[in-house]
């Protein structure tokens, strides 16, 4: 393993972590407000295939009069409307009737599943669509010219940067904005917001479906980024993990892209074994490595955006960092011996690093206090 | 016998008219909007749902498919109304059921046993399976809090990537000289009897019956059931109660797990070709959620609400054969039944209904405990 | 008379199967002190929300300042000059004091971004604590809430209806909460406020701090106004019967305590709250048969964690509970259930009760496994039914059959179920936390009279409630509880009021302390 080879891996990483990210931010939107939102994978699976009929159907209307970018675009836009009309229907079940929010997220994700397969097999397939394309690649002028820096952050298609800059919005928003501290105050204490003047289910309302909007684009990613076309629950549960993500980041969005990023190693991980470019145990020690280095970044991140009052000592926050480094120096510089382990068993990782975080082995998360709880007056 | 009946009739009377109306109304509805659906795919939904009819019910090969299908929506929703009433969203189902299924069909493959002992063996290792898997989480919850939604979905993609290895290329589980992942099929002597002679009817479908009456004499004629329900509505009091709650937590899902187990196994010994696959009953875990939300988390409505499923499941396939309306549709029509059961206000705005509601208190409650325990 | 700055007109308010208020009138005059008097559920703070916006009322006409005003959201109530201090305070524990003061009101800098805008935290911070002196009001702006004692989130509160601009300041019940001498400081604030030209609404059901405090009274009983009266012509006694409709016994009818053997022994005792502090920290006291010690204290002092440690729901950190003789600490609630203690839970709702359970099984719900009720595996619904028909008759609980659901009964009658169910046992101890909170006179004499009948019967009773006037009347002895310590053990026939008071307010401690430290 070389330098090279690495620059390349957190890249691959960070694509891979994007509709994971993209997830966790739609989560988050949510469940500050206080609304649970495990419908995450049945929107994100919706703004997939519209925005695969949205591209295609653009183009076919206008008769191929604008170039496939702006196809893409309208592809994109569409995505985004049909997550966010589908979380409007998971904000009014759980607003407006009050119905258990993970029962309502429940009926989203079979509508998802239901829409999606049927609309593939009536449609998609029988009409035998094929796909406009996928976004180019942007090259960053000037920044993606750095070495190893370059390749890692400023090689990427639009999506991947469109979701970076998310993340640092939606940090400073929900911390240092006014609709940041509405929208916490109405997922800590709707009452004491309410008793202020503020509309308690118009703020979630207006979450969610931002929310919804967000996880669109994490399912469009999926079709204009990757495969260029939708393919039946082509989210594998990205949904359920985006949202694993949003806990193990203790509700923040820069938290949130950590663990995105710790799931998509995984998976790029995944992806290198299978080619072969390094063997069993390299990969693993790498993924510990990379592991325990995005946990000692977060907390510094999360340290410095929030001046906080994170307690966690300084010299643990090292440690943790430079335990990481150790890591994947080993895996970079030492020849692991081959050890036969199937490929599977790697992809399980991400599944068992979830439910390990959600047990608090990880730290204990706090959830927004009046997550899950209808308001109501009186 | 005398007093089967007379309590038969107890819980017959229990369910009035009134309550009944909403369910109807809803699936009603359900299906009106679902035609909308194919209308706009360009098909006849009467047509559509006519042929999903005589799928369904059109002659005894169709009852006999209804039934069948049914028999695992019973049992995996009789799981997940055992886990509501304990105050547990057991949404990972499926994953259960997958390792119920596999323990059973390696039980079934792997030893001879004479009939009276393999078939039992074989689905109790089913449940048992589906226990651990449904148990390991709800000790989670019950030790460190983690919320079981999320937990039990893991276990679910855990599952399915380790038995895909195992009946993949080279694993453990895959059939000898076979192109296809699949296992080997089950001797003989595990096969569940077939009850119609020249029919698919196994006698699992019996099994699921009685499992309906041990459910609900379990939950309201027993302790156990007395400390699962009033966990369930209020957490606090049991303890206050003296109830172990931690450990009914995982009671309740290894229970819960147990009955996803054993529809896995019956699914094995019941139904050729006897073995399990890829895409073994995909799906199956989020429309017993929908069961048994319609069937109002009870044993009664439960049974009634699976038939229903059952037949659409079973009508589908002709329904897609006449009308080329794919049978997906049917998943749309379940997402909105459980919609329209769950937010009975909008059925009772709709057809101005006056029946009263439930009361607040008897509303399940699954959210609470999201940010992990208190 | 000037022109009043609030008066209500015939004002109403329906919620299901309650009438809450019955067309209610009311004035507040510009730079008064009006409290508003009444039991629990009399419809004080309910007409109070109407005021501040939050419910809307069937009925009836708003005046401020003589302008009709439909005041249909706080916002609307701020804008006309009118705050609100709940009685369950509406700060956000995890966000800092400044960040609670501007919320729904914020200040931001830079450029305008709508919604997104950025806060101007150091602003606000600078300009709620010039705020706050000017009233002698000491706040710390950039402290989190959930860090602040009681009584320093009463003061955010204030600070937070001042910063809004509020000319009216309506508080609800703010002395529950505080010590007889922290009220005292509230009650300096309050006049440095009116003498500034602001007017309050002071919401009680405490008799003698309405006289204390108070420039005029008006008197609620089941959703209607009873009459006005102003202090100096009135007294605690027609106050009473005012209130309460009837003439009121103002004390508890008792017999001499005739203390046995000791059924609780605890030493040493700590325990920890649920933020891994030492809540409870070194407790000794008894308990013998046949008298009732009661514990007096402030919320929060570790009243909640020592009685869930004594009946199992706690684990302990150390120190010992000998119960009839036998340890108890670490043992499981149903142990303790089985040694004959009864337990009153402080939340009864919470934890006392199924709320959607018949009243049936919640009558049994510490002894469904036990025969009568349970054979084998199998729980008998004969003997359950026949239990609950004996409890339903002999405790008075007002419930149109054994199977209605007990969340459906009233407060009062749903306290008697708990009282049903752990008087029907043989009972050594009965631990009674907060028994009567929130509950109307009729149900408070009940049960205070069920309490003394046990404590007759030869049960040792442990009272724990932060009414001081409860724990007055009722106790034999007053184990006085502060920051986790008792610091002091008293005869109820020999100490006073005040003491108590000055006691937990961790005065007399403190001297103690003093005292020592000079000595040493």
């Amino acid at each position: 393993m070389d330098l090279f080879f690495f620059a390349g891996l957190i890249s691959l990483a960070l694509i891979k972590a994007t509709p994971i990210a993209f997830g966790a931010m739609a989560g988050l939107m949510s469940e500050r407000s206080g609304v649970i939102n495990i419908a995450i994978e049945g929107m994100m699976l919706i703004g997939a295939m519209m925005s695969f009929l949205g591209s295609v159907l653009f183009d076919q209307w206008t008769g191929g009069a604008f170039p496939k970018e702006v196809s893409l675009v309208a592809g994109l836009v569409v995505a985004m409307l049909s997550g966010a009309l589908i979380a409007l229907l998971h904000a009014w079940l759980s607003i407006r009737y009050k119905v258990d929010q993970i029962i309502s997220g429940t009926v989203i994700n079979l509508l998802a599943f239901g829409i999606t397969n049927f609309t593939a097999n009536a449609y998609i397939d029988a009409e035998r669509l094929s796909g406009v394309g996928i976004f180019p690649h942007i090259n960053i002028p000037l920044l993606s010219d750095l070495p190893i820096i370059g390749d890692i952050f400023f090689k990427h298609q639009p999506l991947v940067y469109i979701m970076l800059i998310m993340v640092g919005v939606l940090q400073y928003a929900l911390f240092r904005t006014r609709w940041g501290l509405r929208t916490r105050a109405v997922g800590e204490h709707p009452r004491a917001a309410d008793t202020v003047g503020i509309n308690v289910n118009r703020t979630r309302y207006i979450n969610v479906v931002i929310g919804g909007a967000l996880a669109g684009m994490g399912g469009a990613f999926l079709v204009l980024e990757s495969v260029g076309r939708f393919q039946k629950l082509m989210t594998t549960g990205r949904g359920f993990i985006a949202l694993a993500a949003l806990i193990f980041g203790k509700w923040t969005s820069v938290g949130a892209l950590g663990s995105a990023l710790l799931f998509g190693f995984a998976e790029a991980l995944g992806v290198r074994l299978q080619l072969g470019d390094i063997n069993e145990l390299e990969a693993l020690a790498f993924l510990i490595g990379i592991g325990i280095s995005l946990l000692a970044l977060v907390w510094v991140v999360i340290k410095l955006i929030k001046r906080s009052r994170d307690k966690r000592p300084v010299p643990l926050i090292a440690i943790a960092g430079g335990a990481g480094l150790l890591f994947i120096v080993l895996a970079l510089t030492v020849d692991f011996p081959n050890i036969q382990i199937p490929i599977q068993f790697l992809g399980l990782l991400p599944y068992f690093a979830t439910v390990l975080v959600l047990a608090g082995f990880v730290g204990r998360a706090v959830a927004p206090a009046a997550v899950g709880k209808p308001y109501e007056r009186g | 016998m005398n007093n089967f009946f007379e309590r038969a009739r107890k819980v017959g009377s229990n369910v009035n008219l009134g309550q009944m109306a909403v369910p109807l109304l809803a699936i009603i509805t359900a299906m009106l909007i679902s035609s909308l659906v194919i209308l706009i795919s360009g098909a006849d939904p009467v047509k559509a749902f006519s042929a999903l009819a005589e799928g369904a019910l059109g002659s005894q090969v169709a009852i006999v498919e209804t039934l069948i299908k049914a028999t695992p929506f019973l049992l995996v929703g009789l799981g997940i109304a055992v886990a509501f009433r304990g105050g547990l969203f057991n949404i990972g189902v499926e994953g259960q059921l997958f390792v119920g299924s596999a323990i059973t069909v390696i039980i079934g493959y792997s030893v001879q046993l004479p009939f009276f002992l393999h078939l039992p063996l074989a689905l109790l290792g089913g449940m048992i399976g589906g226990a651990i898997w449904a148990g390991i989480p709800g000790w989670l919850k019950a030790r460190y809090g983690a919320h079981e939604v999320i937990t039990t979905i893991m276990f679910n993609y855990m599952a399915l990537r380790v038995i895909n290895w195992a009946i993949g290329t080279d694993g453990p589980m895959r059939a000898p000289r076979t192109t296809v992942p699949e296992t080997s099929a089950v001797f003989e002597s595990a096969r569940l009897p077939i009850l119609l002679a020249d029919s698919r009817l196994h006698a699992g479908v019996l099994i699921a019956i009685a499992m309906a009456f041990v459910v609900y004499w379990l939950l309201w004629k027993t302790k156990i059931g007395f400390e699962i329900r009033t966990v369930g509505a209020n957490p606090h009091a049991a303890r206050y109660a003296g109830i172990n709650v931690p450990f009914n937590t995982v009671l309740t899902m290894a229970i819960s797990g147990a009955l996803a187990g054993l529809a896995g196994g019956i699914q094995v010994l019941g139904l050729a070709p006897y073995n399990f696959t890829t895409g073994f009953n995909v799906g199956l875990g989020f429309d017993s959620i929908a069961v048994a939300v319609l069937g109002a988390i009870h044993p009664v409505g439960i049974a009634l609400a699976s038939l229903l499923f059952g037949a659409m499941d079973a009508g589908a396939r002709l329904m897609q054969l006449r009308t080329r309306v794919p049978a997906d549709v049917i998943t749309i029509t379940q997402g909105l039944i459980l919609a329209f059961v769950a937010a009975d206000q909008i059925i009772r705005g709709l057809y101005r209904i006056r029946v009263k509601a439930a009361h607040p208190e008897k509303k399940i409650s699954l959210s609470e405990t999201w940010g992990g325990g208190d | 008379m000037a022109q009043p700055i609030i008066r209500l007109a015939g004002i109403s308010k329906n919620f299901p199967g309650v009438l809450a208020n019955d067309k209610v009138d009311f004035e507040l005059a510009q730079g008064e002190i009006h409290a508003l008097l009444g039991e629990n559920g009399a419809g004080k703070t309910t007409l109070m929300n109407v005021v501040y916006g939050l419910y809307k009322p069937d009925e009836g006409k708003i005046f401020i300042k003589g302008v009709e005003s439909e005041i249909e959201s706080p916002k609307q109530a701020l804008a006309l000059g009118i705050g609100m201090v709940h009685q369950h305070f509406m700060l956000v524990p995890v966000m800092t004091v400044t960040e609670n003061l501007m919320l729904g009101n914020e200040r931001t800098r830079g450029p305008n971004l709508g919604p997104l805008s950025t806060l101007n935290n150091q602003q606000v911070a600078k300009d709620i604590k010039a705020l706050g002196d000017q009233y002698g009001l000491t706040i710390h702006p950039n402290a989190y809430v959930h860090d602040l004692s009681v009584g320093e989130q009463q003061r955010v509160e204030i600070v937070k209806a001042l910063y809004r601009g509020a000319e009216v300041l309506i508080l609800d019940e703010p002395t529950a909460v505080l010590t007889p001498q922290e009220a005292d400081d509230l009650f300096v604030i309050l006049r440095t406020l009116v003498a500034d030209g602001k007017s309050i609404i002071f919401i009680s059901h405490k008799l003698r701090e309405v006289l204390k405090i108070a420039d005029r009274i008006t008197v609620m009983r089941d959703g209607g106004v009873v009459g006005e009266r102003e202090p100096s012509k009135t007294n605690e006694n027609e106050l009473a019967a005012m209130m309460v409709g009837r003439e009121v016994i103002l004390q508890v009818n008792k017999g001499e305590a005739k203390p046995d053997q000791i059924v609780l022994q605890v030493s040493d005792l700590k325990v920890d709250n649920d933020l891994d502090q030492a809540a409870v920290d070194g407790v000794s006291f008894e308990v013998r048969g046949g008298e009732i010690l009661g514990v007096a204290g402030v919320q929060g002092n570790g009243q909640t964690e020592l009685v869930e440690a004594l009946t199992g729901l706690r684990p302990t950190e150390g120190g010992s509970i000998l119960l009839l003789g036998q340890q108890v600490a670490g043992a499981t609630p149903r142990r303790i259930t089985e040694l004959s203690t009864a337990h009153i839970p402080e939340d009864r709702q919470q934890d006392g009760l199924v709320l959607a359970f018949p009243v049936s099984d919640n009558l049994v719900l510490n002894t469904y496994y036990k025969p009568p009720f349970s054979k084998g595996l199998v729980m008998q619904q004969g003997a359950i039914m026949k239990a609950a028909q004996e409890r339903i008759e002999k405790f008075d609980i007002r419930t149109p059959s054994a199977t209605t659901l007990v969340g459906t009964l009233s407060g009062g009658n749903q306290q008697k179920v708990i009282v049903a169910r752990e008087l029907s046992r043989e009972v050594k101890l009965v631990i009674a936390s907060q028994p009567t909170r929130g509950l109307d006179v009729g149900s408070i004499e009940y049960i205070h009279k069920r309490l003394i009948e046990s404590r007759d019967a030869g049960a040792g009773v442990l009272l724990v409630s932060s009414e001081l006037d409860e724990i007055m009347q009722l106790s034999d002895r007053i184990a006085v509880i502060y920051q986790g310590k008792v610091v002091d053990i008293l005869d109820a026939k020999s100490t006073n009021k005040r003491e108590v008071g000055l006691l937990m307010a961790g005065v007399a401690a403190k001297q103690k302390a003093a005292k020592k430290q000079a000595a040493g």
